[in-house]
């Protein structure tokens, strides 16, 4: 039943103004002291303007950002299946945790003595993170995903350069996510595309033809980002070092292989570890990630500042560059130390799987992935042959003459409670669907989203594509008009007397 | 294992339906010898309660500031975080989100970060900020990237005044994009004059980078600055690390900068030893398509109703790839959450009272050391940080205040390696956090310490 309500709100969907709105001059949502007189040391600046702040009393805004996490989908809300990004349970003792005194309320400049704890939890997460690659060393301080790649591309940079050789071009695989070919320009290099196979990996033969004396390597991603295993990695690794290049993996999808294969016996140099996806740190609605970076021997002696040493029964922050320990660092990344809030609840989470948890889990999410694959694959149109990994991929073949777009059907997806796959990533698939469950959802809940989407393809065939050029219906809001706010940006809140 | 709802019973099923007979047959595109047929060395899976208790040694093994006076400052503050910033961060529907790429199921994230917007380039007095950016250091870096974009030049000028470490993020970040970093060196008793970095401004100078308040806590006014840097045709980045300071002072935006950037940590964001913080990145309307991070704009919904999106995604990796303003992804969601709702608390009155009592607390603090004998405390100037010259090293006072359970701010010398003549400066600050008691055992454990 449709109606127009009074007010706009809808049941439970209610409407929510801007806090700058709702705001009125006297009202606080603090109480703070009276400070006493003092002579001012703020050398004639000061401020003699508003800053323009709208006044709310706690009561407001607990209501107005409970109201705003009401027209939010987590992965508390329901079934997440997000291609790439490994939507899985992020466990509420990691945030606990994260809280802790002596934890929570450590200042990054604190003398070493005061903070051995962290400096030893820092130290035990990289243990964890390098058995578990099999690799000889690690960086803990990038701050994501992006800006550790950017490290393992610096560290190539930086031991190219100290062989004194100028090599300039890297080889990133056409599938390769955004970030890849982005960070690589930013250090300097020259990006060259290698084709993908009918079966979805990299072209052997056409990425031999393009190695030469100017490759500085590769950045490739293993599993892949069409979910499937480079099955030629280590032939690939033998190629590009037999040509004096070094081999970047991106571990975006390390959540497939964890505690069953290690990085290191693939032959790669660096690879960096997103803690938000494998490690359950939570995503945050776009944020803080946290992105370590193993390296292999080759590579390890430029990793950046700052880094933790362990030494006669202490524990030391080295944040300057010395000869004398055979270190090269290629600079600092980040103010202090890195994401520490990260390495806490990454190393809780490692804490309460162990060894057996870890290969249980990627066990459990590329049987999750496969088991989707497998009740979809004859509706759906499967973009490449065999088992897949953690995530399933699909193309719009099987939309084809529907009318339908993979867009409108993930617009019809969020209409039936769910959260929708990737779309059109990658982009070497043709309306790609990315389909990842991760290891944390029931038989059950992808029983159900699998039996909602063979519905919806149904519903698509049976010729109603005007349904889904208008899903979703039962949001709070419904498509948006992403053109016009590109056209015109609005980006803040002005007040209406200011327009 | 807690975490791992399927049962053996299921795995059963679900590799029948597959047509495999193994988990080990999925992984059959794995090289040989390569799969690794037992766990890896490291412990096995334990209840919440063990593993609770094994990281709340480490905790142990800690002195948090919490349980002591503490003055560290340098560009991480202690604040008091109210409790409704942490219980709207730990809600399920923002703490397990994605970046809202679906914004009909996200409209609760969008319109915070449009909030956090208007926020941030309210306290900069800038026209437009981005969705949050990893923290204070890459943003300064992203700056000068984005400078260097925006005047097609080759040349940052970073004053002497910039944090330490925003300057070797800025040197990292430009050493392999041929982009030449000058500057000049910094010391807390030599005040910079207002043509410090006149002659170092030239055509091919793509901005200069000064931080307000400096790293040693002095302010200064930088119109000038902004005119220099204006007639060569050079931009003037303001760095910040303090967020709570333009409560008190003048905004960056009235001296007339392109681009204000710094932390956010100060507001809403517990010291988490460093990190996860939130950089703050705003600037003028002219550059906005220039800017890297995510944006979020306002729109109509099918419906005509209001609702927000991300937008200007064209400068962005994923549609432009090798040419995109940045390689960043994600930004800094909760951090920016935790920050709009401390902001939303404080409002007017609030944010200008906070900064306030900050100051009062700095002001109180300097004249109680000023008393003790040996010390003499540097700055004319100050908001809620200066800077001190004691009689001997500082790292080592530092060291013997700690063991009183006094953490007596930052010695210069962890900051300047490199910089002997720093070795006597101790960088203090003090915040709403610091009572009067603090101040007293600080001063007094001072005494002590350099009796």
């Amino acid at each position: 039943m449709s109606f127009q309500t009074h007010t706009g709100n809808r049941g439970l969907v209610l409407e929510e103004k801007l806090i700058f709105e709702q705001g009125e001059a006297g009202r606080c949502g603090v109480d703070l002291p009276k400070p006493d007189a003092v002579k001012s040391r703020l050398g004639g600046l000061e401020r003699d303007s508003d800053v323009g702040l709208p006044g709310l009393s706690e009561p407001q805004v607990v209501r107005h950002y409970t109201r705003l996490s009401q027209k939010n989908f987590g992965i508390d809300s329901g079934f997440f299946p997000l291609g790439s990004c490994t939507m899985k349970h992020n466990p509420r003792l990691n945030e606990k945790v994260a809280r802790m005194p002596g934890l929570a309320d450590l200042h990054p400049m604190q003398p070493e003595s005061t903070v051995q704890g962290a400096l030893e939890l820092i130290d035990s997460c990289a243990h964890w993170l390098m058995v578990l690659t099999g690799m000889p060393a690690v960086a803990m301080s990038p701050a994501s995903g992006a800006q550790g790649e950017l490290c393992g591309m610096m560290a190539i940079r930086a031991a190219l350069d100290a062989r004194g050789e100028n090599r300039r071009r890297v080889l990133v695989p056409e599938s390769a996510h955004g970030t890849n070919p982005a960070t690589a320009a930013a250090c300097g290099f020259t990006v060259d595309s290698i084709p993908a196979t009918a079966d979805g990996r990299v072209d052997l033969a056409a990425f031999e033809a393009k190695l030469g004396d100017d490759v500085a390597g590769i950045m490739l991603t293993n599993p892949n980002t069409c979910g499937l295993f480079e099955r030629d990695v280590r032939k690939i690794a033998d190629l590009v070092h037999a040509a004096g290049g070094y081999f970047y993996c991106d571990g975006a999808n390390f959540n497939a292989i964890v505690g069953r294969v290690r990085p290191a016996d693939l032959g790669i140099d660096a690879m960096h570890i997103n803690l938000h996806k494998t490690f359950s740190t939570p995503h945050g609605g776009g944020g803080p990630g946290s992105g370590p970076v193993v390296f292999s021997d080759a590579l390890a002696p430029f990793a950046p500042l700052p880094y933790v040493l362990h030494k006669d029964g202490k524990f030391h922050l080295v944040e300057t560059a010395s000869e004398q320990d055979g270190k090269k660092p290629f600079g600092r990344l980040k103010g202090f130390h890195g994401q520490m809030g990260m390495f806490i609840r990454a190393l809780t989470y490692m804490k309460s799987h162990g060894a057996d948890g870890l290969r249980q889990a990627s066990g459990d999410a590329v049987l999750n992935a496969n088991y989707l694959l497998a009740r979809l694959k004859d509706k759906l149109s499967v973009a490449f042959p065999g088992y897949c990994m953690h995530e399933a991929l699909f193309d719009d073949e099987f939309l084809k003459g529907t009318g339908v777009s993979t867009l409108d059907l993930a617009k019809a997806i969020i209409d039936e409670g769910f959260h929708p796959m990737t779309m059109y990533f990658p982009l070497v698939v043709h309306g790609a669907l990315l389909v990842e469950p991760t290891e944390t959802e029931t038989k059950e809940s992808i029983d159900q989203f699998c039996d909602a989407v063979l519905s919806l393809v149904a519903k698509a065939e049976s010729g109603d594509a005007e349904f889904f050029k208008n899903a979703p219906y039962l949001t709070p809001r419904r498509r948006l008009d992403e053109t016009a706010a590109a056209r015109n940006p609005v980006l803040r809140w002005v007040p209406k007397n200011a327009e | 294992m807690r975490y791992l709802p399927l049962t053996p019973a299921d795995r059963t099923a679900m590799l029948e339906t597959i047509g495999a007979a193994s988990v080990d047959d999925l992984y059959c595109d794995v090289p040989s010898g390569a799969l690794l047929k037992e766990p890896v060395d490291l412990p096995y899976h334990q209840g919440e309660m063990q593993v609770e208790r094994e990281m709340a040694a480490l905790a142990r093994k800690n002195t948090g500031t919490a349980s002591a006076a503490s003055f560290l400052g340098a560009g991480a503050y202690r604040h008091h975080v109210p409790a409704t910033v942490d219980y709207i961060i730990q809600r399920g529907e923002f703490l397990t989100a994605y970046t809202p790429y679906q914004p009909e199921i996200a409209q609760g994230t969008l319109q915070y970060l449009f909030e956090f917007q208007t926020q941030v380039a309210s306290i900069t007095g800038m026209d437009v900020a981005n969705a949050s950016m990893w923290d204070g250091a890459t943003s300064c870096a992203e700056a000068v990237l984005m400078a260097c974009r925006a005047t097609r030049r080759k040349k940052a000028v970073l004053s002497g005044g910039l944090h330490p470490h925003y300057r070797e993020v800025t040197e990292t970040y430009c050493q392999y994009s041929d982009t030449e970093v000058a500057g000049r060196d910094g010391h807390p008793e030599h005040q910079a004059t207002t043509g410090e970095l006149d002659d170092l401004i030239d055509n091919q100078t793509a901005c200069v980078v000064v931080q307000y308040p400096d790293i040693f806590g002095r302010i200064q006014d930088h119109t000038k600055l902004a005119d220099a840097c204006h007639a060569k045709g050079a931009l003037l980045i303001v760095v910040f690390t303090e967020a709570v300071a333009f409560g008190a002072i003048k905004s960056p935006g009235s001296f007339g900068a392109d681009i204000v950037c710094g932390e956010g940590q100060s507001i809403g964001n517990a010291l988490s030893y460093g990190g996860p913080y939130v950089g703050l990145f705003a600037t003028t309307s002219k550059l906005v398509r220039q800017m890297p991070g995510r944006l979020c704009g306002e729109t109509v919904d099918q419906d005509g109703k209001r609702g927000f999106v991300l937008t200007l995604s064209t400068r962005e990796q994923h549609i432009r790839r090798e040419k995109a303003t940045s390689n960043i992804c994600t930004n800094s969601g909760l951090c920016s959450l935790a920050f709009t709702v401390h902001m939303s608390l404080l409002g007017e009155d609030g944010y200008r009272g906070l900064a306030a009592i900050n100051h009062e607390r700095a002001v109180k603090t300097a004249d109680a050391l000023a008393l003790v004998p040996g010390v003499s405390v540097v700055n004319e100037t100050f908001f809620n940080e200066f800077t001190v010259r004691l009689p001997k090293s500082a790292a080592g006072v530092v060291e013997a205040l700690a063991a009183k359970g006094v953490l007596g701010g930052v010695p210069l010398s962890r900051l300047y390696p490199n910089r002997d003549d720093l070795d006597a400066f101790l960088l203090v600050a003090a915040t709403e956090t610091n009572t009067d008691d603090d101040i007293a055992a600080f001063a007094s454990a001072l005494k002590e310490v350099l009796a």
